[in-house]
């Protein structure tokens, strides 16, 4: 009844071709970051910032750039979390050897080495596809991993054989280390994201990624109608790991702190797929919400039992809550093998005819 | 979007609404680990933890009369979840944390001076922690990893370290930080003692496939054997060298494996030696404590077995250093209710002489522990324990580190970590011993 662009007129093509159509979809955006930038900072709790926005907000920056790769390009890769690893470890090597530049300038650099790496592992997806591509991806994530621990050049020698993070100014606040406050680093995180998010959105909604669909959708008819897939998988593969790059150095810089090679191991890589998976391929906001569902969900599973006054063991609700992520995980699955944005999507589109659907 | 919207909303409606504590009481959160990988070692530790605190209130009421409220929170030793649970403590005023992982423990240090916790990383972590002037937050007694090198080596060379000239010792690691931190300190004593050393690197993915590396051993037939071993790995090399006929004696380890990794290899195991620096089994009288009030009316957790094993052991070590350290601050303070700053100043005058242990019923248990300002470690001399296929052995006496080998390494991690770490804090904590 609310949600319908009834009398609403596209006068230019501009309008007409626009991400979202329907100014409540407008009205909504700006609501949630107006939420995100204003009232979260404002009113959060710093567990709420530290322990949940600011690791939902950098897995759903990785998430988007996979899926650029897997979800627009049809390019199945179990290798983010090394490239991950190669942006965190590149900002980290950057600020070591130039401390003076600011470390927000680092870390989107970093994405450029990521990049650079991941154009490399990606040569063989010209003859390759499928699962034979994931063993080429997951060739990556073990040789970056065992990279990252063997060469000592990478975590400048430190007997701890882990990269550590000092602290870092930004117009005079610190924004990185002990003394960077939650907030402050969740504005910053926060920042990178939407900027990088609206980027995406923009790139898949262009020529490059209609291109990308293309190849994904059938390669050879791609190539028939003018696409050469060489550069356009490179492609891929060289913006998918920018955006997962920077993650990877905003994870150890802005929310870590600290970083053994163990956590670019090959857990997070397949954490990532599933939000994917979860959250649904090919698709922007898909990335959002499946990191909700795989990071936010277990927490708030976490909180659920002493807050109705039961006492239960730390390990038995962990346990649990594994249980409960993986049955949820299923149950979304069976109801929409395409993820949350496609129910999402079919949400909106049954809540636009509401109450009269036919 | 407006399903996020809400769940944004629950969370912060499920953070406000944390519960409050009394005000008489003493927050000890116990970071555990009895999922995941690495659960087997950590199920132990916990139970050990949590018996000891619990058989405190239950016998004293606490320490000094304030009760302890211990709350367990679940990490399944991964660094992610370990932050989670830091920050989840935090606002109940911790007097200090105990991470139980060594990536957890690396990303915390940076934050414990500025949030006023101490960390006790007992005999894992950051070496260089041992240093209080650089790291005074950060505690890990009673003996470091260099330490433990030092002391399996003397023991090997037989009193001195220089016995081993001419032998062959392999050293077989966890191929992490872990392992990898005592191989310059081995490299650098091959040199001088003139022993030849072997290299055996297991990484975390073959921990239980570790049958190329041990065809090495066969093939390279080293005097002695040293290991560096953690979680599944522990259990699948003892099982190796029983396959590979490796003489168990000839086959020390630092002292991270537990009766069930012995265990789990049957006979062939007998014979097979770690280093310990708490005194095995439980026949000490504060373990008579927590069997009459913890145990047997069914509070702990523990499994049959479990109780007087050396994880076990190691928990209950744990949870007496942080008993003491509190009972240390409340008599420096003069104050019942501690604060982490407080704590910290009880580690740094933390003397567990022999009448103290007797005291806490610990005599034998444990030796004297002594930590000063400067030196938040003490570099416990340790010993070497036997298994004889159902228990552990104490069969040598105690073996001092060689500390003037061990200090400058200390050092120089201490000074690195400090230049590395751009705006490190000088100490200007407040030292009661100067």
């Amino acid at each position: 009844m609310f949600y319908r662009e009834a009398g609403q007129f596209k006068t230019t093509y501009a309008a007409d071709m626009a991400v979202f159509p329907i100014r409540q979809d407008r009205i909504g955006l700006a609501l949630i970051l107006a939420v995100a930038f204003l009232v979260i900072p404002a009113f959060g709790g710093a567990f709420f910032i530290e322990t949940m926005m600011i690791p939902f907000l950098v897995l759903s920056l990785a998430a988007i750039g996979l899926n650029l790769l897997t979800g627009y390009t049809g390019l199945l890769s179990l290798g983010s979390a090394g490239f991950m690893g190669v942006g965190a470890y590149a900002c980290y090597k950057l600020d070591t050897y130039f401390p003076q530049v600011n470390i927000l300038v680092w870390i989107v650099v970093s994405g450029l080495f990521s990049s650079a790496v991941g154009v490399l592992f990606g040569l063989p997806s010209l003859r390759i596809k499928g699962f034979y591509l994931v063993v080429a991806t997951l060739a990556a994530q073990f040789f970056l991993e065992w990279a990252f621990a063997r060469v000592p050049w990478l975590y400048n020698d430190n007997a701890s054989g882990a990269i550590e993070v000092g602290t870092h100014t930004l117009f005079g606040v610190p924004v990185t280390g002990p003394n960077a406050l939650p907030s402050t680093r969740y504005l910053v995180v926060l920042s990178l994201v939407t900027m990088l998010a609206w980027i995406a959105s923009n790139i898949t909604h262009g020529r490059i990624g209609r291109m990308w669909m293309a190849v994904r959708d059938m390669d050879i008819a791609a190539e028939l109608i003018g696409i050469r897939l060489l550069p356009a998988k490179l492609l891929a593969f060289a913006v998918s790991s920018f955006y997962i790059g920077v993650a990877g150095a905003l994870m150890v810089f802005l929310w870590f702190g600290s970083a053994e090679p163990e956590a670019f191991d090959i857990n997070l890589s397949f954490q990532l797929l599933f939000i994917i998976i979860i959250g649904g391929l090919g698709s922007i906001v898909g990335a959002f919400f499946g990191a909700a569902v795989l990071h936010l969900l277990p927490i708030m599973l976490r909180a659920a039992p002493p807050l109705i006054g039961l006492r239960v063991q730390a390990a038995t609700v962990e346990q649990l809550t594994d249980m409960l992520t993986g049955v949820l995980i299923l149950a979304v699955l069976i109801v929409e093998p395409h993820g949350l944005a496609a129910l999402w999507k079919t949400a909106k589109q049954k809540l636009r005819v509401w109450p009269f659907p036919y | 979007m407006k399903a996020l919207k809400w769940a944004l909303a629950a969370a912060t409606a499920l953070v406000c609404v944390a519960p409050a504590l009394a005000e008489d009481s003493i927050y000890v959160p116990l970071f555990t680990y009895r999922t995941g990988p690495f659960g087997g070692s950590g199920t132990p530790i916990a139970d050990g933890m949590h018996d000891y605190l619990n058989m405190l209130n239950e016998r004293d009421g606490g320490i000094g009369g304030v009760k302890l409220v211990v709350d367990e929170c679940e990490t399944g030793y991964d660094t992610k979840k370990g932050l989670e649970c830091y920050d989840s403590v935090k606002p109940k005023n911790p007097v200090l944390v105990n991470p139980w992982s060594t990536g957890i423990t690396l990303a915390l240090i940076p934050k414990a001076s500025v949030d006023k916790i101490p960390i006790l990383s007992m005999a894992y972590g950051l070496s260089a922690a041992a240093r209080g002037d650089v790291f005074p937050w950060i505690f890990n007694p009673p003996v470091t990893y260099w330490d433990g090198a030092s002391e399996i080596l003397t023991y090997l060379g037989g009193g001195s370290i220089d016995g081993l000239k001419g032998k062959k010792v392999g050293y077989l690691y966890f191929d992490a930080a872990f392992g990898r931190e005592a191989l310059p300190f081995f490299q650098a004593e091959a040199k001088t003692a003139g022993f030849d050393l072997k290299l055996y690197p297991v990484a975390p993915a073959d921990m239980q496939n570790q049958s190329a590396k041990w065809l090495d051993v066969r093939r390279d037939r080293p005097d002695f054997l040293v290991m560096y071993g953690w979680g599944a790995m522990n259990a699948a090399a003892i099982k190796e060298a029983v396959k590979a006929n490796f003489p168990m004696d000839k086959f020390v380890s630092v002292w991270w494996p537990g009766d069930a990794d012995a265990s789990a290899s049957g006979e062939g195991a007998k014979g097979f030696k770690e280093l310990n620096w708490h005194g095995p089994g439980a026949d000490y009288p504060a373990f008579a404590d927590i069997k009459k009030l913890v145990i047997d009316p069914g509070k702990s957790q523990a499994q049959a077995g479990e109780f007087g094993s050396t994880l076990y052991d190691h928990g209950v070590y744990n949870s007496m250093l942080i008993a003491e350290a509190i009972a240390q601050a409340q008599k420096t303070t003069a104050k019942k209710v501690v604060t982490g700053e407080d704590v910290r100043r009880g580690f740094e005058n933390l003397n567990l002489d022999p009448a103290r242990l007797k005291a806490i019923g610990l005599e034998g248990f444990a030796s004297p522990l002594k930590l000063t300002c400067a030196d938040h470690n003490s570099h416990s001399a340790t010993f070497v324990q036997e298994w004889d296929g159902a228990h552990w052995k104490k069969i040598s006496a105690a073996i001092p580190s060689a500390l003037d080998k061990v200090q400058p390494l200390i050092d120089a991690a201490a000074k690195s970590y400090a230049e590395k770490n751009a705006g490190w804090p000088t100490r200007s904590e407040l030292c009661d011993n100067k």
